[in-house]
């Protein structure tokens, strides 16, 4: 009897559960054209990059690699487009800003978690409601302060900034929140550590998880950035490689197809690189940041 | 005598200054600054002196409305969003309820998420160009490859066109963004309680039930979260618009984040009107943030605030009994 009631119970779930084969082909076949939309675009330009003007001038789209990569990059000799300089100032730019802005944003957290202070509630407050305050809306007053104190050119300003991240602060707390046990903290004042040599040896060891994933984000939109470094940097050796890019539309490239492609791949060949070796990493932390929010 | 209890508090405001200090700087300020010169007359490349409108105070901000450009810029900032928004959404819903449907586990989830996020990842500025260039005229693959299909007969001019660029700006934001969705669609399903899903089979339901019925209202929330974070940055819209085909054609991509970028910076040294388009801009921003900010707030927080104070008055009028 028993037996019976389980076969009969399992039935309709057994039926729902075969697979449908033209259900499963369409939705791979979607995936597939889906998957190809995104990746093509960067096969094209890895390709394009090492084909002659002529050769593009024939036909634009093709899969296979030519032998003109050399000539492409020789277009750029002695021009304003220079990958090595957007590149360099792109990486230290990048790699300061995130580093001050992890660092203090894991402070600033530390500061809203550990701590029973009057303003601490009114201050996480203030840091949730400037959260989206998009950069740009600051742009006039914030470039006009830069001109009269004669920091326009000047990377500092690019990079000091990031010491107030709201959005990471928020992320770190939340991360804080679910793992600091403050009987650590507590032992670790007994042994007669300062408040800040606890947190330097204590608590960031603790949030190398958090500072990973927000690293990574940080990094990859300081280097993307184009607003600020764009109004602010006009001598050619200080431009990042957003700027760098947007070089690469003027009239001197026009018909060097190639140089164009080459320039182009040249500047997200360090992102895509990121990218594979840290995918996993990435996209765990968008869907971590989503179930956060 | 017991031992005397050290108060620490004082270190939560010490470990704060940093952020206090670089956030008055390099926002505060800039914002504050930013309002005052919207009510100046600050224009001109070197000008560096403002000085408060006398006659008509609101001067910039009059302007700024009565500009055809604006106008035509904040309605183009609209519409391409909800141009990208509306298919970028269906996508991520449709890729959501295909790879976390138990009954048909897909194979290569993994690459397929990796490579669906790839393009949020790399420039815009790259991006704007890169199709600018395969969109080129003459020669470009996209024509190359209508023409080798037999689609066209000769090479077409795309970008001339003004519904052209909207949809292909529209079209960008859709590619570069519809796997972020999709990956915060996906994690928003997976933090679902399982024997809901068990209990919908068990009941008959099939798949497009399932989602629709049970799916779709856990994930309110975060839906509600993509829709608004989607919002605040389709109304900053700026590296793709401006490097695809700088605002045009015949204004067709001017978003209003690019409006101000050329008030200002692109020849014009209009300073005082581009704050105050900044600033109108801020304000519709901050409606939404607060939007967010009152969609996620934490409501176990909230429900044990309301607890406590709640039973500090139950002690309060226990104790005026007493008395």
């Amino acid at each position: 009897m028993a037996e019976v009631a389980t076969t009969k119970l399992k039935k309709p779930s057994a039926i729902n559960k075969r697979k449908n084969p033209i259900y499963m082909t369409v939705i791979y076949i979607v995936c597939i054209i889906l998957l190809l939309l995104c990746l093509m675009p960067f096969w094209l330009l890895l390709v394009n990059a090492t084909r002659s003007s002529v050769e593009i001038q024939t036909h634009a789209v093709s899969l296979i690699p030519s032998k003109y990569l050399q000539n492409n990059w020789k277009v750029f000799q002695g021009k304003d487009f220079n990958v090595a300089v957007g590149f360099k100032n792109s990486l230290i730019i990048s790699t300061c800003a995130t580093a001050l802005a992890v660092y203090f944003s894991s402070l600033t957290a530390y500061a809203l978690t550990a701590y029973e202070w009057k303003l601490r509630d009114g201050f996480f407050g203030f840091i949730m409601g400037v959260m989206m305050i998009p950069g740009q809306v600051t742009s006039i007053g914030f470039y006009q302060m830069c001109y009269k104190l004669h920091l326009t050119n000047n990377h500092l300003m690019l990079i000091l900034p990031s010491i107030a991240a709201p959005m990471m602060v928020f992320f770190m707390r939340q991360y804080l929140q679910a793992s600091l046990s403050i009987e650590i903290v507590e032992s670790a004042r007994v042994d007669g550590a300062n408040e800040f040599f606890t947190f330097n040896r204590i608590v960031l060891p603790i949030m190398k998880p958090a500072m990973a994933t927000q690293a990574i984000f940080s990094f990859v939109g300081s280097w993307n950035n184009l607003f600020t470094p764009m109004i602010l940097l006009t001598k050619n050796e200080l431009k990042t490689m957003p700027v760098m890019v947007s070089l690469l539309k003027g009239d001197i490239y026009r018909t060097e197809y190639g140089a164009i492609y080459l320039g182009l791949f040249l500047t997200v060949l360090p992102l895509i690189i990121i990218y594979l070796l840290l995918s996993r990493y990435i996209v765990a932390g968008v869907a971590l940041g989503a179930v956060k929010g | 005598m017991g031992k005397k209890r050290i108060s620490y508090a004082k270190w939560g405001y010490i470990f704060s200054i940093p952020f206090v200090v670089a956030f008055a700087l390099f926002t505060l300020y800039p914002i504050v600054y930013t309002v005052f010169i919207a009510f100046t007359d600050l224009k001109g490349a070197a000008n560096t002196t403002p000085h408060l409108l006398k006659d008509d105070i609101l001067k910039n901000f009059k302007e700024v409305l009565a500009t055809s450009q604006f106008k035509q810029s904040f309605g183009n900032t609209w519409k391409i969003w909800i141009m990208n928004f509306i298919p970028q959404m269906g996508l991520a819903l449709l890729l959501t309820a295909w790879f976390t449907d138990n009954r048909s586990k897909i194979k290569g989830q993994g690459l397929f998420k990796v490579a669906f996020y790839m393009p949020n990842i790399i420039t815009a500025a790259t991006v704007a160009i890169m199709f600018n260039a395969f969109f080129g005229y003459p020669i470009g693959p996209v024509n190359d490859l209508l023409i080798r299909f037999h689609f066209v007969d000769s090479a077409q001019n795309f970008l001339i066109k003004k519904a052209n660029g909207q949809n292909i700006v529209a079209f960008i934001q859709f590619w570069m963004w519809f796997g972020y969705t999709m990956i915060t669609l996906i994690s928003g399903v997976i933090g679902i309680d399982p024997s809901i899903f068990e209990a919908a089979e068990m009941d008959g339901a099939n798949r497009v039930q399932t989602f629709i019925y049970v799916t779709i209202p856990s994930i309110r929330t975060i839906l509600l979260f993509s829709l608004v974070t989607s919002l605040i940055g389709g109304l900053n819209m700026f590296d793709i618009p401006l490097l695809f085909l700088n605002g045009g054609p015949d204004n067709a991509t001017l978003t209003t984040n690019v409006f101000i970028y050329k008030q200002a910076f692109s020849g014009a040294y209009l300073y005082n009107r581009a704050a105050a388009a900044s600033l109108i801009m801020l304000c519709i921003i901050v409606v939404f943030s607060s939007l967010l900010f009152w969609l996620m707030r934490d409501r176990d927080a909230e429900k044990a605030k309301k607890l406590r104070k709640q039973a500090i008055k139950e002690a309060k009028l226990k104790a005026k009994g007493v008395a």
